[in-house]
């Protein structure tokens, strides 16, 4: 068995590695994304600052105090900030370019983030107004991905002191 | 799977989520030789200066850390060293049902070599069972082309 033989080493292999986790969201977040399956947007405020956080989290990060009342926001915000996505890259699943923008949605104190379409990429710009696009509601999941993206309300821009404090 | 957890987690909302990283990784001289050979139905190791024979190869000697580059086949045979029975195998595991894990030394080598070992009951696994590489049909060049090792015919 112990003459030798030549062979030619493979160079490389695919080794995936996947972690498989069930999660579940905590109270806040179950009802958030109850509200999403309805068509509303639910952030809650802080009785202390008055800051409404968006998505919510049950508590407030500066006070450190629970956010218990809810508010029901807007389908329409602000882009504070913005990046076109033009490069390719494993799962991606929307086609390149595409816009990722940071929104501070009317009536909320923090930003997300979601897309921006039905708008030529070059004309996404910061102040621009937006509105939501939703899943139709047989399409609806409780994920944020139930809004599709955000579409140019057609307003005029807001000033970039108005939303200064969110970027 | 969902019916299992549906219970679990009753009235609460959740979501099975799977976090994959696709590795693709370079596997150097000796690895990369020891996978060719799998694909081939062969089990190489690598003979260290005071001639002892490691498989699973290693790339340096254990002994002076010198490179080591000479390959030598081994048996698909060899013998049990030490075991670990699994009762209720995971998703990821070799084999759906109960197995062993254990080290085997090949006929030729002179280190033991981790894999599953197929034996059915665990009363029939026991240090110095002898066991043969059960190969797969389609090699792709990974530890898996055995797809596990099973207990010779006979053997006492």
């Amino acid at each position: 068995m112990s003459e030798q033989k030549t062979i030619e080493p493979l160079k490389g292999i695919v080794t995936p590695i996947s972690l498989d986790y069930t999660i579940t969201p905590g109270q806040a977040t179950a009802r958030f994304l109850k509200g999403i399956m309805e068509g509303r947007i639910l952030g809650q405020r802080c009785p202390k600052c008055r800051k409404v956080y968006m998505p919510p989290r049950g508590s407030c990060a500066t006070c450190a105090v629970p956010t218990e009342e809810e508010v029901e926001l807007s389908n329409r915000g602000t882009v504070t900030t913005f990046c076109i996505v033009n490069l390719p890259f494993y799962g991606q699943a929307v086609e390149i370019p595409y816009v990722c923008a940071s929104i501070v949605l009317d009536g909320a104190d923090l930003p997300f983030f979601s897309m921006i379409a039905e708008v030529p990429v070059e004309q996404v710009r910061m102040g621009m107004r937006v509105e939501a696009v939703w899943c139709e509601p047989s399409e609806r999941r409780p994920s944020l991905e139930s809004i599709k993206y955000f579409k140019p309300s057609g307003e005029p821009d807001m000033p970039y002191d108005s939303y200064k404090e969110h970027l | 799977m969902a019916d299992d957890k549906s219970k679990h987690y009753e009235g609460v909302l959740w979501a099975v989520h799977t976090l994959e990283y696709p590795y693709t990784r370079s596997v150097g001289q000796v690895i990369g030789s020891f996978l060719a050979g799998l694909k081939e139905g062969r089990v190489l190791g690598t003979r260290t200066a005071s001639g002892r024979l490691l498989v699973p190869p290693s790339e340096f000697d254990p002994e002076t850390g010198a490179t080591l580059t000479e390959l030598s086949d081994v048996a698909d045979t060899g013998a049990i060293t030490t075991w670990a029975w699994v009762t209720e195998p995971r998703a990821k595991h070799p084999l759906k049902h109960p197995f062993a894990w254990a080290l085997v030394k090949l006929d030729g080598a002179d280190t033991a070599m981790l894999h599953a070992v197929d034996a059915g009951d665990p009363a029939r696994m026991k240090s110095g069972l002898r066991v043969k590489a059960k190969w797969r049909e389609q090699r792709t060049g990974s530890i898996n082309d055995i797809e596990c090792f099973v207990p010779v015919e006979g053997a006492a």
